[in-house]
């Protein structure tokens, strides 16, 4: 079982990596787009998988992250381009990087303070409303756009990369996605990943072993909402194009179908709920404007129709334990 | 600072402060009783407000019109509810996310579908369109009317919660589910009137406001949000709390959207002021719910017996 899981995200991912490419290379240039932004939601879902299929946290507040990291592009190329804020502008990607990732985290640290004070349905609620203050945030802010966004001139800069070319902003999105699943994977297997996925299963019985899980807890949500902004500094390269509903709620909640689709908190999944997710959006659109419809409707029957529910596919299997409740609070 | 705009910024945000009760009444009593985490409150929401303003179009009243949009918005819940919803409620907080965002994209389609892609504007009846005089401040008498039916609403709950059976089995179920059950409440029925019930205040919330703002596709996405804040600040499935937390919130925004720049120019100059206060303001509510939490997670008035 293990194994043909381990050969069909082989067989995936050198799918991912090449087909895009040699279609690019063939001439049908639209599917490296569709693969990029593709990508990069996975690399979103990835460091929201951290957090809902390892940790069992279910954060509805991640497109926050990902506008942050965006917004993070968008604002110092804006100013080196038309003045003013000397110490933000910049057209350097690594400025890019820096303020999107440190500034999600800076986010996911002092939200995550709050939002980790509570439990199960509590928690799903304020991370959302906690994002959408973010969004009225970048919508009152009349310089940036508000409602209409603005649009980057330029692509981050980065010595000896040209982020214009289709194939290396790819290439550069690619690699970070197996970047990062290396990143989780490490952390999944090491202590402090072990603390979290056992605090997933019981938290009580991790309290009682004197570990702080709240500590834990934080710390991993500062890591997720600083992967998925530096998803949003690549999704800002890619778009060229920032606006507040790259931060609407529902982009959350994609996110999560994206994770619960991939499953079994595992690392891969969410890379395979995004590609799923892409090509449902990109099939559906181009058979009608409604795709939203059947999108919805294949969302209501998967929950009712599969076994245990969508947030069934989440429940840790590796160990064996069973049923370990996502949302934190089992029903009685 | 003037007195008459003060007054006027109030009304708004006691109108503000109604509409969001409307829905937070009907989110609050579905979390307190049936634990269920509803997104697809937000489409009845806009469901009330485009029926409401199709039927203004064909029958030209506007009264007519409310009345009989509560009850289609009413049917639609009471389908939704015995259809889909009814299984979610043993379901985890999650499956219950998903399925209702699943619902509301496709009510958001569905409008789109028949309605079309833009809104409708609502045309107000004369008598009640124009303004009144209230001691040198000029009111609009549609707002003093969308509180009025707001209070009237909140009434109408408090007395059917605190004073008759149903509301006494609601009670029941929401401090202990299982116990009601096994009293012998029909507790099927009860979720599917409490359900029925909070979409119907949700549309009438819709409705009211379709005249000011006009009925579009997804007008309710972002309020909603709202709405969770002020259950959350109010206390899971308290009515109470609803009303208290909801006309908070209503103020504290509006005042906030008004006042905070005259506010910071007191200790800021004018223009950082100026870039400041319109995005503080906008993050006002959420610092409050943050600040609240950590004092008292379990909101202003939690119920008891929980």
């Amino acid at each position: 079982m293990h194994q043909v899981r381990g050969i069909a995200t082989f067989v995936i991912m050198a799918l991912l990596a090449t087909a895009p490419v040699l279609a690019y290379l063939g001439g049908a240039i639209f599917w490296i787009d569709i693969a990029t932004r593709l990508v990069i939601l996975a690399i979103a879902a990835v460091s929201l998988n951290l957090l809902l299929g390892f940790a069992g946290l279910a954060s509805f507040g991640h497109a926050a992250f990902l506008g942050i990291g965006a917004y993070a592009v968008g604002i110092p190329v804006y100013h080196e381009t038309y003045g003013g804020l000397d110490w933000l502008a910049s057209y350097s990607g690594w400025v890019h990087l820096a303020v999107g990732v440190g500034g999600a985290a800076l986010f996911a640290l002092v939200t995550g303070a709050v939002s980790l004070r509570t439990k199960g349905v509590h928690f799903i609620m304020i991370t959302m409303a906690f994002s959408q203050m973010m969004y009225y945030a970048l919508v009152s802010l009349q310089d940036y756009g508000a409602d209409d966004g603005l649009s980057i001139d330029l692509r981050s800069e980065f010595t000896g990369l040209n982020l214009d070319d289709p194939l290396t902003l790819y290439a550069v999105c690619y690699g970070s996605l197996l970047l990062v699943i290396f990143l989780s994977w490490r952390i999944v297997n090491s202590r402090f990943g072990q603390v979290l996925v056992a605090a997933k299963s019981n938290e009580e019985r991790v309290r009682a072993l004197g570990i702080n899980t709240y500590r834990y807890q934080l710390v991993a949500y500062v890591i997720s909402g600083a992967i998925c902004g530096f998803a949003g500094v690549l999704m800002a390269n890619y778009t060229v194009f920032i606006s507040p509903s790259m931060l609407e709620w529902s982009r959350s909640g994609e996110l999560i179908f994206m994770v619960v689709l991939g499953g079994a908190a595992f690392l891969f999944g969410p890379v395979f709920g995004a590609i799923v997710f892409i090509l449902l959006e990109f099939y559906l659109s181009r058979f009608t404007i409604y795709w939203h419809l059947p999108f919805g409707l294949l969302l209501i029957a998967s929950v009712l129709f599969i076994k245990g529910g969508l947030s069934g596919l989440l429940t840790f299997s590796r160990a064996g334990t069973p049923g370990a409740s996502v949302a934190g609070n089992p029903k009685e | 600072m003037d007195s008459a705009i003060l007054i006027t910024q109030a009304i708004n945000g006691l109108q503000l402060g109604i509409l969001l009760f409307l829905l937070a009444s009907g989110l609050t009593l579905t979390f307190g009783i049936m634990d269920l985490i509803n997104l697809s409150h937000a489409s009845f929401y806009m469901l009330g407000a485009f029926f409401c303003a199709s039927l203004t179009l064909i029958t030209g009243s506007f009264f007519l019109s409310v009345l009989l949009a509560l009850l289609a918005t009413g049917l639609v819940a009471f389908f939704v509810e015995t259809s889909l919803i009814r299984r979610l409620y043993h379901r985890e907080h999650l499956d219950q996310l998903l399925a209702t965002f699943g619902l509301l994209l496709c009510f958001d389609t569905l409008v789109h579908i028949f309605w079309g892609p833009a809104g409708i504007v609502m045309p107000l009846p004369a008598w009640l369109n124009g303004q009144v005089g209230l001691g040198g401040v000029v009111l609009p008498i549609y707002r003093l009317i969308i509180i009025g039916a707001g209070l009237l609403v909140a009434l109408l709950l408090y007395w059917l919660v605190a004073h008759t059976r149903t509301g006494m089995l609601i009670r029941a179920g929401a401090s202990n589910r299982v116990m009601a059950s096994a009293l012998g409440v029909d507790i099927k029925m009860l979720f599917c009137g409490v359900f029925v019930l909070g979409s119907v205040f949700a549309g009438l919330a819709g409705m009211l406001i379709a005249p000011i703002t006009e009925a579009s596709i997804g007008m309710g996405n972002d309020i909603i949000i709202t709405a969770f804040v002020v259950v959350i600040i109010g206390g899971i499935g308290s009515i109470k709390g609803a009303f208290l937390g909801a006309v908070l919130i209503g103020m504290i925004d509006t005042m906030g959207r008004a006042y905070l720049d005259t506010l910071f120019a007191l200790f800021m100059s004018s223009n950082a002021a100026e870039t400041a206060a319109p995005a503080i303001s906008a993050m006002l509510i959420y610092l409050l719910m943050a600040v609240l939490l950590v004092v008292r997670p379990q909101g202003l008035f939690p119920p008891r017996l929980r």
